[in-house]
């Protein structure tokens, strides 16, 4: 078994000759062994090419989903219904900031930086989580981003802890610890709807019958249609599939929905005894590629404000680095 | 309701607090960098904070925060001025940090009833200062064209701060000590900006103390209208 320090040393310039595809075959062993021990691979260490880009791919798509995410959220900050809600759902959006910083900085681990992620997001080169294409209609929206996406969300990110990429899987760590709490959060604040006016409670089973669908949609494909999940779970960056991931949320939402009083829309959703499981309806997998290929209600709403908000804020960074430029110089010529 | 001098400073300050707060908030995934996303929630989430425990110390948080009418807010002028472009939003948060952390630094060095919140608060503050100042220099000092816009903010916000030290009942300062130090410290730090100090009038008949006496501006009854909507849509409902 190859451990950790010998993994490090496994570095070298590629120099395009024979040795050098040894050499590569060498580390590629190196670090085969590396994950199948479960080690988690680091910055400095050799890494596939393939590797580096899945990852950057899929954290990138993690980071652009924070920032955009935000924006559905940010919707109803300023007409939050008390004081309290108004603190914690501000709280929330700070919390996505943070998330999309610790992720960028993950991403930078690999070698690409934040600005050209950025760029590649204000492009249409990356994607972000599909389900922030649908729009915030009413309050009780916040809640149900905060109890199905955010826990659909958890489901899918708590096993990317153990994620064989070290810098990726301790940003999950800090990442879940905080999505629990707003998962949490979201419930409370259906759980006050659903059980006070008859008005909120319907807002409530509204807001419930609008996410649950696209909830079930940001675990992907189904298995046997997911283009990168196979080679993802080889590496160790993907512990689950997506089917398995889905069933896990299901079979966790259907309890909670009967504590909130609110109903999920699916008339075959039942516990199956067979299988341990519930079943569940047909996903509507025409809508979810429609959102994907950039058709769903707020597509271009969502990157046109987050290109806006770029451009607009030009000016100010490009402020922010001429004043550092200014003083770095000056220190300089202090010292000199 | 009853309103004391005291809960009426309570409500003045509440209010300032209040209001700034919402204003940061718009700002929500529109900053110009993600660092600020985190910085302006954050400063906007210390507002809240402490016009919660001012309004609570007034009556009912959420009734005085939703349910009053534009012409019973008492917060300044300043405040509810929209956020413009980032230069207006520093130049707002400047000259409010600045004057609330100078407030509250004698708040809590006395043994008044607002000691105990300005104790706590003043530590958020000085660093809304310190956020602000930094951003000062940077934008006034860093391009043509962020020194031209600061330079404009700073015009354009000079003619409300005056009405900061129009003395609030039951907030016992010595307003005029609060206003040199406060030109004292804002002009050094705009003199370190590269920017002039503004020489239009910091008051006029009409922004004199107006703010503090419920007269606002237009832009206010639009932002409160958004505030309250939900909250007064269903009355009598509990979030």
């Amino acid at each position: 078994m190859a451990t950790a320090a010998e993994h490090r040393t496994a570095r070298a310039p590629a120099d395009g000759t024979a040795d050098e595809a040894a050499r590569t075959a060498a580390y590629e062993a190196v670090f085969d062994a590396a994950v199948a021990a479960d080690e988690r691979i680091e910055p400095r260490d050799w890494m596939p090419d393939a590797y580096r880009s899945t990852l950057v791919r899929q954290i990138a798509q993690h980071a652009h989903s924070e920032i955009i995410g935000m924006q559905p959220e940010a919707n109803w900050i300023t007409r939050a219904p008390s004081l309290r809600r108004k603190a914690i759902l501000m709280a929330k959006v700070q919390d996505e900031a943070g998330h999309g910083l610790y992720l960028y900085s993950a991403a930078e681990t690999l070698g690409t930086s934040r600005d050209e992620l950025l760029d590649k997001l204000h492009t249409g080169r990356q994607k972000y989580s599909s389900i922030f294409n649908y729009p915030t209609l009413t309050w009780a929206d916040v809640g149900a981003i905060g109890w199905l996406v955010d826990g659909a969300a958890i489901t899918n990110q708590v096993p990317l802890c153990r994620c064989s990429y070290g810098p990726y899987a301790r940003a999950m760590v800090r990442v879940c610890k905080e999505e629990s709490f707003h998962q949490r959060q979201g419930y409370e604040l259906l759980l006050a709807l659903s059980r006070g006016t008859p008005e909120q409670h319907e807002m409530a089973q509204d807001a419930v019958n609008r996410w649950w669908w696209p909830s079930l949609m940001m675990f992907g494909p189904p298995d046997d249609e997911s283009a990168h999940s196979a080679q993802s779970m080889a590496w160790k960056i993907k512990r689950h599939s997506n089917d398995e991931l889905r069933q896990r949320f299901v079979d966790i939402c259907v309890p909670q929905a009967e504590s909130l009083g609110l109903t999920l829309p699916d008339p075959e959703l039942k516990w199956n005894e067979e299988r341990g499981h519930h079943d569940f309806g047909a996903i509507d997998w025409t809508e979810f590629r429609e959102v994907l290929k950039g058709n769903g209600p707020c597509n271009e709403q969502r990157i046109t404000q987050r290109r806006r908000a770029h451009e607009e804020g030009a000016w100010v960074r490009d402020a922010a680095a001429a004043y550092a430029g200014k003083h770095a110089s000056g220190n300089r010529e202090a010292r000199a | 309701m009853t309103v004391t001098a005291g809960s009426a400073a309570a409500l003045a300050l509440g209010d300032d607090a209040l209001v700034l707060s919402h204003r940061l908030g718009e700002w929500a995934g529109k900053a110009p960098v993600l660092e600020e996303e985190v910085a302006l929630a954050n400063i906007a989430l210390d507002l809240l904070g402490q016009a919660r425990v001012l309004l609570s110390m007034a009556g009912d948080e959420d009734e005085l925060a939703y349910l009053r009418e534009e012409r019973a807010f008492r917060n300044l002028q300043l405040v509810e001025q929209p956020n413009g472009d980032f230069a207006h939003t520093i130049a707002r948060q400047l000259y409010f940090s600045t004057y609330q952390r100078l407030l509250y630094a004698e708040l809590a060095a006395g043994d008044g009833e607002f000691a105990p919140l300005a104790a706590k608060a003043v530590k958020e503050v000085t660093y809304h200062q310190d956020h602000a100042e930094q951003w000062t220099l940077r934008l006034g000092d860093g391009t043509a064209e962020s020194h031209q816009r600061m330079r404009r903010a700073c015009e354009a916000l000079w003619r409300y701060t005056g009405e900061m030290f129009q003395p609030v009942e039951g907030v016992d300062v010595n307003w005029s000590d609060l206003e040199t130090s406060w030109l004292e410290s804002v002009s050094a730090v705009l003199r370190r900006a590269t920017l002039d100090v503004p020489e239009g009038p910091r008051s006029g008949a009409w922004t004199a103390g107006a703010g503090r006496q419920g007269l606002h501006t237009e832009p206010f009854g639009r932002m409160l209208a958004e505030m309250q909507h939900l909250h007064r849509s269903h009355p009598g409902a509990s979030w």
